[in-house]
């Protein structure tokens, strides 16, 4: 389809140890559309910009510039599939760049482990990649259009913001994801407050749970009241917040009102591309897929 | 009905002069420019559901009562969704403001257990989610590795993972306060 571009695959923690079927879809769907990867062995946590950022911000530095000089070192540009770890990176880069000082701490720290880093390297994330593609060129690819499906489209923040310091349209309402997933075939539909958090990050996930099932209940509410068939996330973080969070208010309700599905981007590009559901993981949500997949296979 | 209306206060001595300079210091530069118009507030998603008031953390900050803000639980409800900092209409950086504060709560000892651990699990593994046997099951079934090639599968990694983290004195900020808290 394109000339092929080779990346250093960041995975995360998420998406590895809790999500290992959108891993799998990732790494199935990317090479179709010309996108190698390479896995960047020994990362670690990207760190979380919510928690660990807001614990001890030079420790969340100094992780994150590890992990950006294992892929300079490979020789390729980092690619995530979070827009939690885009974030880290992104606000990491900006950091060393605009202010030396803190790039002296980060090597400083760094002495004697072998770990040579400039800081030339470029973090994306992977829809920047599927977007440079460009709608034109996935609506190609589809050999089994998604036409009739409604997708409520969630970016998420991380992705999008500070816009200071991110490659898109200078908007507050971006449309470069609804027209890729409109590229399957699939409509995008219009849902209330859609660039809404997902309630997942800084930490409330983590300490204040039910405050962040309130936040995922809101957009879960509003996806179903524009009728959407499933909700799109583009973040391993976004996507657990939607499956747990609609797991937990079914028990707490005592019976299943929430069964939305939960779909990551490469999962909806992968089923426009013919593959296999299985391939792409679908089998393996906690929210079933099945009437999705019913709906696509018809 | 109440008799009387009791006053509230502020003494003097509840104020730092300094904490708002370590808050700019740190990059949130245009803090002082807040005119309390409250658009943090009203885009906030926890405080659409919570009495969290992003704008109260900026004016108690302002006003230098460091006591009353790092202690507040109310400093980890933001999901750092970085609405406020794109709607500020004085470009003030609040989320980063948000995340300056907590960094000195940690370091005087505020944190919430949860987060504790979370640190724990990072200091101990290189994440701050960890593998577990359910989802290494799953890794195999999907025709991955069955233990990610991350962190987790290099010695060396991780020991240099660990270096960095005592080097910049994040075992010490996390586990020496367990130690004060289990005495």
């Amino acid at each position: 389809m394109t000339s092929n571009q080779t990346y250093s695959f960041f995975l995360g923690c998420v998406m590895p140890n809790r999500f290992p079927n959108v891993e799998a879809s990732i790494r199935r769907v990317l090479p179709e559309l010309g996108i190698e990867l390479e896995d960047l062995e020994g990362a670690s946590c990207c760190p979380a910009p919510g928690v660990v950022r807001s614990f001890d911000e030079p420790t969340w530095l100094a992780l994150a510039a590890r992990n950006l000089a294992l892929a300079e070192m490979a020789g390729h540009d980092l690619l995530t599939g979070c827009n939690g770890c885009y974030g880290t990176f992104k606000e990491t880069l900006a950091e060393i760049r605009e202010h030396p000082q803190r790039m002296k701490e980060v090597q400083a720290v760094f002495k004697g482990l072998g770990i040579k880093f400039k800081g030339n390297v470029d973090a994306k994330h992977l829809t920047e990649v599927i977007n440079d593609i460009g709608p034109e060129n996935i609506a190609e690819g589809v050999t089994r259009s998604l036409e009739g499906l409604k997708v409520a489209v969630h970016y998420g923040c991380h992705l999008l913001k500070p816009s200071s310091n991110r490659p898109w349209e200078k908007t507050h309402r971006p449309v470069f994801l609804d027209r890729i997933v409109e590229a399957t075939g699939a409509t995008s539909v219009k849902y209330k407050d859609k660039f809404m958090c997902c309630g997942a990050g800084g930490g409330v996930r983590g300490s204040q749970v039910a405050v962040s099932v309130d936040i995922a209940k809101e957009k879960l509410d509003n996806a179903i009241d524009a009728e959407a068939d499933c909700i799109l996330n583009v973040c391993s973080f976004c996507h657990l917040q939607f499956e747990a969070s609609q797991m937990q208010l079914n028990k707490e309700a005592g019976e299943e009102k929430y069964n939305l599905p939960v779909i990551y981007i490469t999962q909806l590009l992968g089923l426009a591309m013919g593959i296999d559901p299985v391939e792409l993981g679908l089998h393996k949500h906690m929210i079933d897929t099945q009437p999705l997949l019913d709906k696509v296979l018809k | 009905m109440a008799n009387k209306i009791s006053r509230e206060t502020i003494e003097s001595n509840a104020m730092d002069s300094e904490f708002v300079d370590r808050i700019v210091e740190a990059g949130a530069d245009r803090i002082r420019t807040c005119i309390q118009c409250g658009t943090c507030s009203s885009v906030c998603p926890s405080g659409r559901r919570t009495a969290f008031r992003t704008r109260e953390i900026i004016r108690k900050a302002l006003l230098g009562l460091k006591d009353e803000v790092l202690s507040s639980p109310d400093l980890w409800l933001c999901a750092t969704c970085l609405t406020c900092l794109e709607r500020c209409p004085r470009e003030i950086k609040v989320t980063d403001a948000i995340i300056i504060m907590r960094n000195m709560a940690v370091e005087e000892g505020f944190m919430l257990p949860q987060h504790r651990k979370t640190s724990q699990k990072l200091l101990e593994t290189g994440h701050a989610v960890p593998i577990n046997d359910a989802n290494r099951q799953m890794r195999k079934e999907l025709g991955l590795k069955e233990i990610p090639p991350t962190v987790h599968s290099s010695k060396k990694a991780l020991a240099d993972v660990k270096k960095i983290m005592e080097r910049t004195g994040f075992r010490k900020l996390i586990e020496g306060q367990t130690e004060e808290e289990q005495e």
